[in-house]
């Protein structure tokens, strides 16, 4: 490895990504403008449907099943774990649920901060005959777009990663530029560790910027480390970068590159939570979820935005991004062609 | 190997399904020579030049530079122009120079180059506003960038204009007068013999002819070709004689010229079109290649 040649890719790669003032400009617009107008669209009172999470459903006494049978509550179950209590907990606390249930047990949990935590506790009590236990929280609002804006900065992660280095390569393959650099001294090794770097480091550049450019016209929720953040998105880059080099490493066709690419990135955009919770979600479609690097960045980042978690908190999703990029990057490095 | 061999080619042999694209060439190359290698589309020449140049692998066969096998040694000390190589987007010809250079431990100096090559003016220009008899210039100079001992030239002059060629000529000129290698393919004959000093003709994955432009054709050739206008000619009877035609004129392939001479005296045919010219490469290259059409 000569830490030459590598700087002389990775200051060319730089240098064209930021000379080319469409894609750069695209690269920060895009995110800018969907939390824009998921902003405006989220701005004003929504009429929505009271959510209740259930704990012991299947055990709810005559109390609670009376409650449980209303219409236009919706009413999801979840685990009586103590992982999953406290977490549903914190989502009273955000006023992402209104109320917690323990239908066993008749105990409650709702935000005394939160009208519809009210609505929903006289409801509940005008429904039932017995007093329920009340158990109170307090917590500020987490609005929708505080949830969406760690999904919306790892979704704009994962296009500029896969298209920035995927669909870069397979054009160099097919314009016979790869081939050209195959003719001098440098080794793929150094060729595909400068165009990772500098894609990171492009990466985390125009995610910085969108992140504190955003905070400037939508206040939205920051509780965890700054750099327990860019630890996460740095390597949920690396992950996406990463396998943007296996889906490139040997196709020719920059129209086949786009499919390919599309068929990675439309469900990881769709299925790993970014616009929406898949808690509640078909128990299959959760497993999937798990394989995709953005499901893991996604939670890890807004775990650590909203929650203010901890790295200790956030390790599981920081050893599968690992896991993964380390994967990834031994089978791209292994598979890839310069012609 | 001698030592005054720096590329030595063993029974080269490239098979593709259902296609020998190179079928057992031999070959050395004497250091400071410019060697050229032509032949129809479909030859395999490109294939031959790839294998030469590191890119492609042989089926079989052996290829030494200065008696080793192509390693890292070979990588640093030849400069390869292909025929058509994109160059990065929103970089300089500067800039892209000066990242070719850090490739290779040894390099020219690079205001040099730049000055050589006749690439002042475009120093700051983005890759893409070249023409393209810039564009071929700027990957001349990244061919020599690190001061190669081999170049290898793959149809350089392709889509040039006249004034583009004959200057690219004299680059050429310049780096063989320093005594580098060239192995040159080219599509213009009149290119392969006013620059290089060997030739060989490649046909079918094998060469079918090599030596120096004059002696193959001295080898090859001991006749002449008079070419008069159809018309002037449309008198006479020429069935004793070679002829073809070529646009409005009539080419007489002979030993005699003072024979063919007096008999159209004779005849009085009207000489004052008429020209002489000794055999050339592009005859050559017909005669041995055939002149059906190639794809």
């Amino acid at each position: 490895m000569s830490f030459k040649r590598f700087l002389a890719l990775f200051s060319t790669r730089n240098k064209e990504f930021f000379r080319d003032r469409s894609s750069l400009s695209w690269n920060i617009l895009m995110p800018v403008l969907i939390v824009a107008g998921f902003s405006f669209a989220f701005s004003g009172d929504i009429g929505k449907q009271f959510k209740v999470a259930v704990l012991n459903e299947s055990m709810a006494n005559a109390q609670s099943q009376k409650f449980l049978k209303l219409k236009h509550i919706d009413f999801y179950s979840v685990k009586s774990t103590g992982y999953e209590i406290k977490n549903t907990v914190a989502k009273v606390q955000r006023h992402q649920v209104d109320m917690l249930l323990d239908a066993k047990s008749q105990k409650y949990w709702i935000n005394t901060e939160s009208p519809s935590g009210y609505l929903v506790e006289k409801i509940l009590l005008s429904s039932a005959d017995n007093n329920f236990d009340k158990q109170t929280v307090t917590g500020k609002q987490i609005r929708y777009i505080d949830w969406v804006i760690p999904g919306i900065l790892s979704m704009n992660m994962m296009f500029s990663a896969l298209f920035g280095v995927g669909f870069v390569i397979v054009r160099y393959r097919k314009n016979g530029m790869l081939k050209r650099l195959k003719a001098t001294p440098i080794t793929a090794f150094e060729y595909l560790s400068a165009q990772i770097a500098s894609r990171i480091i492009l990466i985390m550049v125009v995610t910085a910027f969108v992140f504190y450019g955003t905070h400037l016209f939508v206040d939205f929720v920051m509780n965890g480390s700054h750099f327990n953040l860019f630890l996460v998105f740095a390597l949920g880059a690396l992950s996406m970068i990463s396998l943007g080099l296996v889906i490139a490493a040997r196709i020719t066709s920059e129209e086949t590159a786009g499919g390919m690419l599309n068929l990675f990135s439309w469900p990881m955009m769709f299925f790993s939570g970014v616009w929406f919770s898949l808690e509640g979600a078909a128990p299959v479609m959760q497993s999937i979820a798990e394989i995709f690097p953005l499901t893991h960045v996604t939670t890890a980042a807004r775990a650590i935005m909203i929650d203010g978690a901890g790295l200790i908190d956030i390790s599981y999703h920081l050893i599968i991004l690992s896991l993964q990029s380390a994967a990834f990057l031994l089978f791209g490095a292994w598979f890839f062609k310069w012609d | 190997m001698l030592a005054t061999d720096i590329l030595q080619v063993k029974n080269l042999v490239k098979h593709y399904p259902n296609v020998k694209a190179v079928n057992g060439i031999d070959l050395n190359l004497k250091k400071g020579v410019c060697f050229g290698l032509l032949g129809p589309n479909g030859a395999g020449k490109t294939t031959t030049v790839e294998i030469l140049e590191g890119i492609n692998h042989a089926s079989s066969g052996e290829i030494l530079y200065k008696g080793q096998p192509l390693d890292e040694q070979f990588r640093n000390e030849a400069g390869i122009m292909f025929q058509s190589t994109a160059l990065q987007d929103y970089i300089t010809v500067r800039e892209t120079l000066d990242m070719f250079a850090r490739f290779y431990p040894k390099n020219l100096d690079v205001d040099n180059l730049i000055l050589r090559c006749n690439l002042t003016e475009y120093l700051d220009q983005d890759n893409r506003q070249l023409s393209g008899g810039q564009r071929q210039r700027l990957l001349l100079a990244i061919a020599l960038v690190n001061d190669p001992d081999i170049i290898f030239l793959d149809e350089p002059t392709t889509g040039l204009d006249p004034q583009a060629r004959r200057n690219f000529w004299d680059l050429i000129n310049d780096i063989k007068a320093e005594g580098k290698t060239i192995v040159l393919t080219t599509h213009y004959m009149d290119e392969a013999y006013s620059l290089c000093d060997e030739i060989a003709i490649m046909d079918h994955g094998k060469i079918i002819a090599e030596g120096t432009p004059k002696t193959l054709l001295s080898e090859n050739f001991n006749d002449a070709v008079l070419q008069l206008p159809e018309k002037e000619l449309n008198k006479i009877d020429l069935s004793n004689l070679t002829t073809h035609i070529k646009d409005e004129y009539i080419e007489i392939t002979t030993c005699d010229v003072n024979g063919v001479v007096s008999m159209l005296i004779e005849n009085s045919i009207s000489l004052s079109h008429l020209q002489i010219r000794p055999r050339t490469l592009d005859d050559l290259f017909l005669e041995l290649t055939g002149k059906e059409l190639r794809t």
